[in-house]
């Protein structure tokens, strides 16, 4: 019912499954308005008939003993069938729905994304252009994506309601989803599969471009690092070079090539940090750098003692890298 | 004949009387399936009431986005224990409370078949209770979901105590509960009074005995799982290690292929409340008697071929989610003729709209809005979107507790006069009905929405974009409501226990055999065995019935219609026991040491071999078996 119920306000919910902008997760969304139609009907008739028999033949004093009625062959059949043939009529559209989303996609078009669980973000490489990126993924509006799931430690499960239904990241699997996305715009998802202390923290934001848009993405990303221009970021990377940082984060072009944490790059030109947790912005990216464990707790990036000038500088740094 | 006319015949015995008499050594040595069951209600109440706090403290969590009243790992501690605790130190015994306490009386036994097994049980199921929140002291509360998916639950993921606390009291309370799935399989088997056909059993006794071959069925597969997680923490195995070539999948196949139909564990005895409530209270036998007894049948049949709809966003392939997505609407089938067969009931009827029936048709009303969202995650697409969300947890809410705690309420409501021998308070009863039915649609039913919305289960917090506060603040506000509603339940019953109108042995003018009885009953339950000779033998002296039709036959029913004061001749019951006890201390002392002392286990091994050969060779006081 929810479906009927929301209708209209999409925009206000930016991870609704009732909001379908794809093709995959509209048939799922069309299956469940249909089932839901069903079990609205089925509602009212056995709510109503529960409501009216106990109005009906509430005890009234004095009044003789019930008559026995010990049952009702032709009724008991009917009360068989009838949703027996309602489960059919569901069953038929959700048998044809699953041999479509549940198989791998037949586009030969498709552009084909890794998407690697780890815990708690999301790393998303693009085998065919050369990107790795992390908790933001650009696709191009009209287009197939061929997702490739894969978990680097727990189960996980990757969902961007509007775009696609959930897919598990199962270790030593590597599952698929698909779907094209029909409109622009910034997508939420997040983890759903529990994965530890920070799972409620590990979203993700698909961004859906138009071609022209998504193509100026895609070569902004295949290169390295951009050039630094103002003082304030090179005194950043000093800072960022200089300390743990370059274990586990790589930027591509520096002496930086970790590999246990998200692949900073490009970090300034992404909408949020932290997998989707926060806005993008200098103060954010500051306090993310100063109280990290408080944030996010158990993220597994440590609280870095820095001053607050070399807080200033590596945030300058983090976000000249677009 | 009326309710007053059986009180006179029977007498009323005082709360205080018999039952009740005896001092805590009694209790402790009992085996008498009263008030094993007693016990087993006040422990599991008390197990309640603490998951109940929990639930509320991951309602106070999230009734504001991005709020910080609990760490995410306290958090996920807490949501860890309240699904542990309500699923099997709370729903379980609360219905094995009521198996023990009513079964032996529906069928005219004086005891269940293995009385001192009852008694392990119960020791089984305090101590695996004690043990696991032993945990909290020790700052190690299991933090892996009540379902503990590997391998975030692995040594690796999940270093500390805390899963050793999961596995091993789930070991533990798993052997009391095979003890008394085997028990109560026996004892409906082969201790029913004579005449006591099957097709003339009460649904409730029906609903006990399908559930003790779930109990049989399915907790194997997961006692093997226990086991297999336990070796892979404590001795390196790889049972689950994707990167030693296992697959963690298997730990999700053996948790569901017992998860759920432990979900018809806990529900079908609610059914079996409701299937003797409704015709009593509508002065009309259960329409359709074989339909709605075959119907449970096929429920249990049929829940252990849908395990996989728990995880149809694994990726398994559409053959099999198609398979288990059908099988899994199969099961609305059965359940919607329950429900017809409920309402068919009452349809010329008298109602009395008694505390038991209030809540029995709250379970018929709310029960049906969780079967129709169950049958939207059945259809496997459709839950690619809803699994793992607040949508779910409506859905299960809906059945566990718009099915199981307003079937046990029922019961609770129906059979407290016969436990005490006292009335509870029909005023204090409707205000807990209505409050309870309030709260309970004002905390879940928003759920559906949260869930479709986006919000994922399992997190301790929530983006404010998200949209999703206003949902979330009616339902934390739901929770609370449901927590004062407990208040008229307690109020209640401590009033009637203190003061309450003497019951008499057939309040309701019920129609089953534990009526028969004085309330509370005797030590010996009854004086004289009965013979019966059909269906609910209490109220039809001219017909025997089928589906169908009904027949005039001789008059009869159940003879001694009532039970004597006395029996006529000695009656020779199980003498009281500490062995159980001691038994059961000996396994609870082997589960801590496999914390980590394998002294300890030994000792523990001691005291449990000390216990059964106490058990084997003990004496019977009152001569031969």
């Amino acid at each position: 019912m929810g479906a009927v119920v929301l209708q209209g306000c999409n925009g206000e919910y930016p991870q609704s499954a009732l909001h379908p902008s794809s093709d995959f997760a509209t048939r799922l969304d069309d299956l469940f308005t249909q089932i839901v139609w069903w079990a609205a009907g089925v509602f009212v008739i056995v709510e109503g008939a529960l409501i009216y028999t106990i109005i009906r033949f509430r005890a009234r004093p004095g009044a003789p003993r019930p008559k026995e009625v010990h049952g009702h062959i032709a009724m008991e059949i009917g009360w068989t069938l009838a949703p027996a043939l309602i489960l059919v009529a569901i069953a038929i559209p959700t048998i044809q729905t699953i041999f479509i989303v549940d198989r791998p996609t037949t586009d030969e078009d498709a552009l084909v994304i890794e998407a690697i669980g780890r815990q708690w973000w999301w790393e998303f490489r693009y085998p065919e252009l050369g990107i790795v990126t992390a908790n933001e993924a650009h696709v191009p509006v009209g287009r197939t994506v061929d997702l490739r799931l894969r978990s680097a430690d727990v189960l996980h499960s990757f969902w961007v309601p509007r775009l696609g239904g959930k897919r598990d990241l199962v270790p030593g699997h590597e599952n698929q989803l698909w779907f094209k996305p029909d409109s622009v715009g910034v997508f939420w998802g997040q983890c759903a599969e529990y994965c530890g202390t920070a799972h409620a923290l590990m979203g993700t934001r698909v961004i859906v471009d138009e071609p022209a848009d998504f193509d100026a993405w895609v070569a902004l990303n295949q290169g390295s690092a951009v050039a630094l221009t103002d003082p304030q970021s090179r005194a950043g990377r000093g800072v960022f070079m200089a300390n743990a940082c370059v274990s586990c984060h790589a930027v591509r072009g520096s002496a930086a090539v970790g590999q246990f944490g998200p692949d900073l790059t490009h970090f300034g030109g992404r909408l949020t940090l932290g997998a989707g947790i926060l806005e993008n912005t200098r103060e954010n990216v500051i306090r993310w750098l100063d109280s990290t464990q408080h944030i996010k707790p158990g993220s597994l990036m440590p609280d870095v003692e820095l001053s607050d000038e070399q807080l200033e500088q590596l945030a300058a740094y983090l976000l000249a890298l677009r | 004949m009326t309710a007053s006319e059986h009180a006179l015949d029977n007498g009323d015995a005082g709360v205080h009387e018999g039952l009740y008499a005896g001092g805590i050594w009694s209790w402790v040595t009992t085996v008498d399936h009263k008030r094993i069951g007693i016990l087993y209600f006040l422990t599991s109440l008390v197990f309640l009431l603490v998951a109940g706090v929990e639930g509320q403290l991951l309602r106070l969590q999230l009734a504001r986005p991005e709020n910080r009243f609990l760490d995410p790992d306290l958090y996920n501690q807490l949501f860890t224990m309240h699904g542990t605790t309500m699923v099997f130190f709370a729903g379980m015994p609360l219905i094995v409370a009521f198996f023990n306490f009513v079964v032996p009386l529906q069928i005219g036994a004086r005891d269940v078949a293995f009385p001192r097994l009852n008694a392990l049980s119960y020791w089984l199921f305090l101590f695996a209770g004690l043990f696991l929140y032993s945990s909290v002291p020790l700052r190690a509360m299991p933090d892996g979901g009540w379902f503990a998916y590997m391998p975030l639950t692995s040594s690796e993921y999940s270093p500390g105590l805390g899963m050793d606390f999961y596995v091993l009291s789930l070991l533990l309370a798993g052997i009391g509960t095979i003890a008394g799935g085997v028990n109560f399989f026996v004892t409906i088997l082969n201790m029913r009074a004579p005449g006591m056909r099957f097709m003339r059993l009460p649904l409730f006794t029906w609903m006990a005995l399908i559930v003790s071959v779930l109990i049989l069925l399915a907790f194997p597969p997961f006692t093997v799982g226990l086991v297999f997680m336990m070796f892979d923490r404590s001795f390196g195995t790889h049972f689950f290690d994707a990167a030693a070539g296992a697959d963690p999948v298997l730990w999700q196949h053996l948790f569901w292929v017992f998860g759920h139909p432990e979900v018809y564990i806990l529900i079908l005895p609610a059914f079996g409340v409701v299937s003797d409530v409704i015709p009593a209270f509508s002065r009309k036998s259960l329409f359709g008697y074989p339909v709605v007894v075959f119907s449970g049948i096929l429920i249990a049949f049929l829940g252990f071929g849908v395990w996989v709809h728990h995880m149809f966003s694994v990726g398994l392939g559409p053959v099999v989610n198609a398979v288990f997505g059908g099988a899994t609407m199969l099961i609305a089938i059965p359940t919607g003729i329950k429900i017809f067969n409920w309402i068919a009931t009452m349809w010329g009827g008298q109602i009395r709209f008694n505390t038991p029936m209030l809540f029995a048709i709250g379970l018929v009303g709310s029960f049906t809005i969780g079967g129709l969202s169950g049958v939207m995650h059945a259809s496997p697409p459709a839950d690619l979107q809803q699994t793992d969300t607040y949508f779910v947890v409506a859905h299960f809410h809906y059945v566990l507790i718009g099915g199981t705690v307003f079937g046990l309420f029922s019961g609770l409501y129906y059979w407290f006069p016969k436990a005490t021998g006292r009335m509870l308070s029909e005023a204090l009863g409707k205000a807990h009905f209505w409050l309870t039915f309030i709260a309970f649609n004002v905390t879940f039913f928003p759920m559906h929405f949260s869930g479709l919305l986006g919000m994922p289960r399992r997190t301790f917090t929530y983006a404010e974009g998200l949209g999703l506060d206003v949902f979330n603040l009616i339902s934390t506000i739901g929770a609370f409501m449901f927590t004062f509603a407990f208040i008229p339940l307690f109020l209640n019953l401590w009033r009637a226990w203190r003061k309450g109108e003497p019951a008499g042995a057939n309040p309701w003018d019920a129609p089953t055999l534990e009526w028969t009885v004085s309330s509370p009953p005797p030590h010996y339950n009854f004086a004289v065995i009965p013979t019966v000779d059909r269906r609910d033998p209490l109220w039809h002296p001219h017909i025997e019935v089928g589906l169908g039709w009904a027949g005039e036959v001789e008059p009869g029913g159940v003879s001694p219609r009532v039970q004597p004061k006395e029996p006529p001749e000695p009656v020779h019951m199980p003498d009281p026991s500490y062995w159980p006890l001691v038994m059961g201390i000996g396994m609870l002392v082997m589960t801590a040491g496999a914390l980590g002392s394998l002294g300890v286990v030994l000792l523990g091994l001691a005291v449990t071999m000390l216990g059964l050969f106490g058990w084997a060779f003990e004496p019977s006081e009152s001569g031969a078996h």
